[in-house]
């Protein structure tokens, strides 16, 4: 279990955890989305979130990033405490997300919107004077369009494309500025097998300073793209291991990946 | 708001470009409405230049910056017609008008940006009271105000004059011209609608203006962007009341007085019409429908008198035409011609293919 260092107060500083949860619970009403979620995840450690529908993963992502707070717990970033930021700061820090259901500005180009995410993360983004056309950030949006095979498209109308070219531009958008750590929120939904081989890739390809949690249901890509899983159960971890571990492991086999829904 | 559409795409353009290229880009149309608008004066006459096409731009004005809101932001704001008027009794207040008692007498250049000052400084403060609020309950918190500055100006006498309002107000003379006279009055009001219809495109492409269509397609991604989705329509207010505040003192200036009705709820909702009519999703749009709205309102009440119906029924035919409007094409007036336009080059790209088919002859 070395490789996965958890429910381990924090260390000395200087060595803060990319993410750190501590007691972190969500109600909706009476209902309990997040119940004591207590998770380290180190700088550059790649994991995978697992569990059933219900299981509170994407609520989890929701309160890293501050879409909606937790009802109570601690969350750090990079050593800092985040807990009372509102998304955009959380996101200037360097944390970045994508959605399950894509969300995208359906009424921009592929480019612009490429471009918003270059700029939300960068000074003026006030500004009322267009960019001249040596632009760092046209630059960089425009190499980031190139990463994720949409260069020929680049101004179409985002509502235009087809799912396949949209999920990939939410995975543009997240790597936008300079990401410290990603969550991906089933990335590979809806993806033909082929679109799932070059999301390994450009999972895989990714700078090895930058970590991530990645929500999914396709064990095919999730374990080959993560060192370390934690399982979610009712809004509880339930099991952290690594990949080989977890797959092997018969309480979680029951549970989700052979149990059904009995 | 899910009534109206106001998804709007600027042009999709390189983000600079040469003069050349500028000229190149305008289609056929702009060049001809450009120089139809320039020499306008040599073919119209008083009543038109004036009542008809300077009183249009005035009034394209105040509806373009609604449509700067409700187009890139999907704000809608009621509130831009107050923020006219209020830009439009300052100028009366600090300026001069037949109200001595209150009129300060200040020299129109101190008038002119303190008025436009104040005005946005308010557009901006009802923003930030009413921008937390999405669609339906903009739209009221936006009308509450508008309304409050109605009874305000009706029941105030001491700064507003109440009911009777101020008259006597007159366009200043500078640089030997006298800008009360119809034609210098023309190019004064396309000049200033001119100028803030290019700076609403430029900034539609600018950093910011993108960023507020993005808080339009999608807020929440937006903050997941590291934006600041209120202060960026806060700002949008203030930018877009600006382009008001002018719009107002031309306003004044176009009346030669203003009382409580310039603010009532009646205009307050004509700006809605005319933006809505014109269609939300270009910045030419308030213009097409303010000059719409402009000759319904001159003319339809001859015509239904020349039917030999009550002429006080104007309202009526404003009415319908909105109605006819938007159950036809929810993007205004705007959308039907984009709409006419991909019909027939659609058509002409068939034409050419089916030639190519049937090896025409050459």
């Amino acid at each position: 279990m070395s490789a996965v260092p958890q429910r381990e107060p924090m260390n000395a500083a200087g060595s803060a955890n990319a993410l750190e949860l501590r007691g972190v619970s969500r109600l909706f009403g009476a209902l309990a989305a997040l119940s004591d979620v207590t998770l380290s995840v180190r700088p550059g450690e790649r994991r995978a979130v697992l569990g059933s529908n219900g299981a509170g993963k994407t609520t989890l992502f929701n309160c890293i990033t501050g879409d909606f707070g937790p009802s109570s717990g601690v969350i750090r970033f990079f050593g800092e405490d985040v807990t009372a930021f509102p998304p955009q700061e959380r996101i200037r820090r360097g944390l970045r997300r994508t959605y399950q259901i894509s969300s995208l500005f359906a009424g921009l180009s592929v480019i612009d919107n490429v471009y918003l995410a270059c700029r939300g993360v960068s000074r003026n983004r006030f500004s009322l004077l267009r960019p001249r056309r040596d632009d760092a950030l046209t630059y960089a949006a425009e190499s980031l369009v190139d990463a994720v095979h949409l260069t020929a498209v680049k101004d179409r109308l985002v509502g235009e494309l087809a799912y396949g070219q949209q999920r990939q531009l939410e995975i543009a958008l997240a790597l936008s500025g300079a990401p410290r750590f990603i969550l991906f929120d089933e990335p590979a939904a809806g993806l033909s097998p082929t679109e799932r081989r070059d999301l390994v890739h450009i999972l895989t390809g990714l700078p090895g300073h930058i970590g991530y949690i990645i929500i999914e249901h396709d064990m095919d890509v999730a374990l080959r793209v993560v060192e370390s899983v934690t399982m979610m159960h009712n809004g509880r971890i339930f099991k952290e291991g690594r990949p080989e571990e977890i797959e092997s492991d018969s309480e979680v086999q029951e549970l989700y990946l052979g149990g059904g829904h009995g | 708001m899910a009534v109206i559409d106001t998804r709007t795409t600027g042009e999709r353009v390189p983000a600079s470009e040469g003069l050349a290229d500028w000229v190149a880009r305008r289609g056929v149309a702009f060049w001809i409405v450009s120089t139809l608008l320039l020499v306008m004066p040599l073919l119209a006459s008083p009543f038109w230049l004036g009542q008809i096409f300077a009183y249009s731009m005035i009034l394209g004005l105040i509806a373009l910056s609604l449509m700067f809101l409700a187009g890139y932001g999907g704000v809608v704001s009621l509130v831009q017609m107050t923020v006219a008027a209020l830009a439009g009794y300052l100028v009366a207040i600090l300026g001069d008008s037949a109200i001595t008692q209150i009129s300060l007498k200040w020299p129109w250049w101190a008038v002119v940006p303190v008025a436009v000052f104040i005005a946005a400084a308010f557009g901006t403060l009802s923003g930030a009271l009413s921008v937390r609020t999405e669609g339906i309950y903009t739209i009221m918190i936006t009308l509450a105000i508008a309304s409050a500055f109605y009874y305000l100006t009706l029941q105030n006498y001491s700064i507003f004059n109440g009911f009777s309002g101020f008259n006597g107000i007159v366009p200043p003379v500078f640089l030997g011209i006298d800008w009360g006279g119809t034609v210098a009055f023309y190019y004064l009001c396309l000049g200033c609608a001119a100028l803030a219809y290019g700076v609403v495109i430029y900034v539609s492409r600018a950093p910011f203006g993108l960023a507020l269509q993005g808080t339009r397609d999608n807020p929440r991604r937006m903050a997941a962007l590291g934006f600041d989705v209120v202060a960026h329509r806060v700002a949008a207010y203030a930018f877009a009341s600006v382009i008001a505040g002018f719009a107002g003192v031309l306003l004044v200036w176009f009346q030669r007085q203003i009382s409580p009705g310039t603010a009532g709820v009646g205009p307050v909702v004509d700006m809605l019409i005319i933006a809505v009519v014109g269609g939300l999703s270009r910045p030419i749009g308030p213009f097409i429908g303010a000059l719409i709205y402009v000759l319904l309102r001159t003319f339809s009440l001859d015509v239904l008198e020349g039917l030999g119906l009550d002429g006080k029924r104007y309202q009526l035919v404003i009415g319908l035409g909105f109605l006819i409007i938007v159950l036809f094409s929810p993007n205004g007036l705007i959308g039907i011609w984009e709409r006419l336009r991909e019909r027939y080059r659609r058509n002409s790209d068939a034409r050419a293919s089916a030639m190519r088919v049937g090896g025409g002859a050459p």
